[in-house]
């Protein structure tokens, strides 16, 4: 469903993503691992055209789309949530989700914001408080309704559990397994093997922006070198 | 009583038209950043288009409807103006430096000046009265247009309609939305390109909207979009940028003043205003209702720049010919060859200074013909009532202009970015109503005459001399500062204050004793005007004197100190066959536009980077 053949990013004149080649299969959750700063965000940035692919493609589905700007992107059915959550701190929740909404979309789950709500209780009762009054866990949880609203059919979501409290991050778990028995592709980064083993079928890792593993959870188990090389432990 | 509350209903209809255009100014700058100097024309446009509505609709949809139909229209007729000037001059330009925006709304203003001299006419326009609401109302015996009352009674439920679409619509939330973080709205699926047109065709309507609700009580004239520019900054610097109840507040407050202004000190009225503005901005920087701005997300964002580095071998030798030349040139050259030459010498130590602060201080100074002005009036002044000798008023001239630059540099060197630049401009338009007011001093536009120099320095050719001398001294001097230690510091704060902060620089010192640094240079300038010419008048001060020098500045080309002395060079030279043109304005308008758009290093930086490009010039040469 998704394709990434030799990506190259840059910022400025730093060379960030290098030939990175991966693909997601429809209705697959894939992990992306790596350290701090090995280039997960860029990846994601780079499949929404936040950050511009310098050569290489991405595509959805067929459709080339480097160089288009993100809101097509988005409208073709990616949903991003990034690590930073961007909250519109001075709109309340039900406005936030408002930012997101789009039309149905064929092949996709459709939401509504009751839907969301029932995903994430928390969020009903503070639906009317601005989005600097919530916490940091609420926070992460608007932003991923808040795409959802969007109805995409992938779904990126760059490092959810980061600074997040236990509790939360098991809800946040339960939710993304919700997800995926509806059928949404996800592509989750991580540096929590731990959370990603629970929610991913599968596990990219990518090191100075080049791929070092692709395979399963039971394969890299199989190799604790790569696991102690790329991961922080 | 009476006569108090009838001043106050006054002020109160004065505020609806000055709440339109602030309301709308603040909503485009709110979304897109730009702060539109072109709104002004925007408010012209609909009093004009509205005078032409109501000659036609009343005979059509009758005398009511064809006056509020007329004004409904307008918005929609000047709203679609609005949207077409923001897909073609803003769009290609959105990532661009301040700078850049901002001098091409003044393009804006110039092609809409002269579209409007061919479309309506060199004559002021009366505006129609309203119908049914021609007479007026008693109250306490005073007596109070109907129309007044009409304004007042619609102005709140103009905000409140404004409120409604920014609170309760979709489109109010992508707005403010987009406030926040244009990006993420983008990679949920929403065409910004379209918000932003949507939010500049509002913006542009609802300037037009306030041009066309006060024909009945005024009219439409070619100087509106000027005019307005004054109080409206006022109105928004107070109010805070980007708040409509602020934008809404301050009118009222402004309008009112105003009112009261012509009735107790009919003297003072422009002043006054700035007055107020100036004691808001100590207790609140930010206005009334505004909040500090994020500082990163709209600083200066050009390309990186290459380092300046001292002239080489062929450069020294280049500027070395230059001057001889110029210093043999009486030998050969008509006086009024040399007449022109000393007028550009003069621009060109005036656009230097200005280049200083922009391009090595990263300052948007949008008010620097205060400083010209200034100077050449504190000479003039010591001429006029001291009968000082030439010798010493002259000093005076960048003295008096470094004292004012210290004064303004302290409500706003505090401020950055589009706040700097629209107090800049607010406080050099007080400059300039002080001088057009205060009669007694000034003369107000009779301007102040007979500013000879000595015996020794008059005639064309000394004078020449004493220009050229004084001109080179000055930029050269700048170069020297630039080349400093003083001028590495200024040029780290620019490009990040943080990191010069971590340094040990006190960034706002340094800028604030750059700004009156700037402010001498310019009054050295006005002082050599001053003498030249023999006199000088308000005009000197205006927002199309500071204007001239951005642009000049900018058509040399911002980053190098030479771009405003080439720039004022051929501005000097194009303009005395271009103001022969009829519609000039509209040409240099679109010149400056598609300068913004297709040569944005301007005439220097091109042309270098042509001749890098022919193997003419090496890398080491720059300046
Ligand atoms: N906006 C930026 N400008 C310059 N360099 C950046 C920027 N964002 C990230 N980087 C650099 O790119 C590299 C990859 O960063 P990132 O994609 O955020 O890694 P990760 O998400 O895996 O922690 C890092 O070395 C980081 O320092
Ligand atoms: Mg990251």
């Amino acid at each position: 469903m998704l394709e990434l053949r030799d990506v190259n990013s840059f910022y400025g004149k730093a060379h960030i993503l290098q030939d990175l080649s991966f693909s997601v299969g429809c209705g697959e959750v894939v992990a992306l691992l790596g350290r701090n700063g090995a280039g997960k965000s860029t990846t994601m940035k780079s499949i929404i055209q936040i950050v511009r692919p310098r050569s290489g493609s991405v595509t959805l589905a067929g459709r080339e789309l480097v160089g288009q700007p993100s809101y097509r992107v988005a409208r073709s059915g990616i949903g991003y949530v990034p690590e930073d959550r961007r909250i519109f701190t001075a709109l309340t929740v039900l406005e936030n989700l408002e930012v997101g909404r789009q039309p149905r979309r064929d092949g996709a789950p459709f939401w509504t914001v009751d839907a969301l709500f029932e995903l994430f209780p928390n969020l009903y009762e503070r639906r009317n408080r601005l989005g600097k009054a919530m916490s940091g866990g609420e926070q992460q949880m608007l932003t991923i309704a808040r795409t959802l609203m969007g109805n995409p059919s992938l779904l990126l979501l760059d490092e959810p559990s980061e600074g997040i409290a236990p509790v939360i991050v098991e809800q946040m778990a339960h939710a993304i397994l919700r997800l995926k028995a509806q059928g949404l592709t996800v592509m989750i980064s991580e540096q929590n093997l731990h959370f990603a083993r629970v929610v991913a079928d599968r596990a990219i890792i990518i090191e100075s922006g080049a791929k070092k593993f692709d395979g399963s959870f039971e394969e890299l188990a199989a190799k604790p070198e790569i696991r102690d090389a790329y991961l922080a432990v | 009583m009476g006569f108090f509350i009838a001043q106050l209903l006054t002020g109160l209809a004065n505020a609806a038209a000055l709440f339109l255009v602030a309301s709308g100014l603040s909503l485009i700058f709110g979304v897109t950043r730009i702060v539109n100097f072109a709104h002004g024309s925007f408010y012209m446009l609909g009093a004009y288009v509205g005078i032409t509505l109501m000659g036609v609709l009343p005979g059509v949809l009758g005398p009511h409807f064809g006056f509020w139909g007329a004004i409904v229209l307008t918005g929609l007729i000047v709203g679609l103006a609005g949207a077409l000037v923001e897909i073609v001059v803003l769009r290609p330009i959105y990532r661009a430096p301040e700078l850049f925006q901002l001098v091409a709304t003044f393009g804006v203003i110039l092609v809409v000046q002269d579209l409007a001299l061919m479309v309506w006419g060199a004559e002021d326009q009366m505006g129609p009265r309203a119908p049914g609401l021609r007479g007026v109302f008693r109250i306490l015996g005073e007596p109070i247009p109907k129309y007044d009352i009409v304004l007042i009674c619609i102005t709140p439920f103009i905000l409140l309609a404004l409120w409604a679409l920014i609170a309760k619509t979709r489109l109010g939330v992508l707005v403010r939305a987009a406030t926040q973080d244009r990006e993420m709205v983008a990679a949920l699926g929403v065409n910004q390109r379209w918000l932003f047109t949507g939010v500049f065709a509002l913006g542009s309507a609802l300037a037009s909207w306030g041009g066309a609700l006060q024909l009945p009580k005024g009219g439409a004239d070619l100087l509106m979009d000027f005019n307005i520019i004054g109080p409206l900054f006022v109105v928004t610097v107070i109010g805070g940028m980007g708040s409509l109840p602020g934008a809404f507040i301050a009118a009222v407050l402004i309008s009112v003043l105003n009112v009261f202004g012509v009735a107790y000190m009919p003297q003072s009225t422009l002043v006054l205003m700035f007055v107020v503005m100036a004691i808001v901005l100590i207790v609140r920087p930010y206005g009334l209702l505004g909040k500090e701005e994020v500082a990163g997300e709209h600083g200066q964002s050009g390309a990186p720049e290459t380092p300046i580095r001292p002239f080489g071998q062929r450069g020294k030798i280049a500027v070395a010919g230059l001057l001889l030349v110029l210093a043999l040139l009486p030998l050969v050259t008509q006086p009024f060859a040399l007449v022109l030459l000393t007028d550009i010498v003069i621009f060109a130590l005036f656009a230097a200074s200005l280049q200083f602060i922009l391009g090595t201080g990263g300052l948007v100074s949008f008010g620097h013909a205060a400083f010209y002005g200034g100077g050449a009036y504190a000479a003039a002044l010591m001429v006029t009532y001291a009968k000082t000798p030439m010798e010493i008023a002259f000093l005076f001239a960048p003295l008096g202009a470094g004292m004012l630059a210290l004064v303004i540099g302290w409500f706003c060197i505090r401020l950055s970015g589009v706040y700097f630049a629209m107090l800049t401009l607010a406080f050099s338009q007080l400059v300039w109503s002080l001088v057009f007011q205060w009669r007694a001093v000034t003369r107000g536009d009779d301007g102040l005459i007979d500013i000879w120099p000595s015996a020794w320095l008059s005639g064309t050719v000394p004078y020449y001399y004493f220009t050229l001398v004084v001109g080179v001294l000055g930029i050269l001097f700048l170069r020297t500062v630039i080349h400093a230690p003083f001028g590495y510091a200024l040029r780290a704060g620019r490009d990040s204050a943080r990191q010069a902060e971590a340094m040990g620089i006190d960034v706002k010192r340094v800028q604030y004793v750059a700004f009156a640094l700037a402010g001498a240079l310019a009054g050295l300038a006005g002082g050599l005007f001053v003498f030249a010419k023999g006199s000088v008048f308000p005009t000197e001060l205006e927002i199309g004197k500071s204007f001239d020098a951005l642009i000049v500045v900018f058509l040399g080309g911002v980053k190098t100190l030479s771009g405003g002395i080439v720039g004022a060079s051929f501005m000097a030279a194009v303009e005395d066959w271009l103001t022969r043109l009829h519609y000039w304005r509209l040409l240099l308008g679109l010149l400056i536009i598609a300068v913004v758009i297709l040569a944005p290093e301007g005439i220097v930086g091109s042309a270098r980077r042509l001749g890098l490009r022919l193997g003419l010039v090496k890398h080491t040469e720059a300046d």
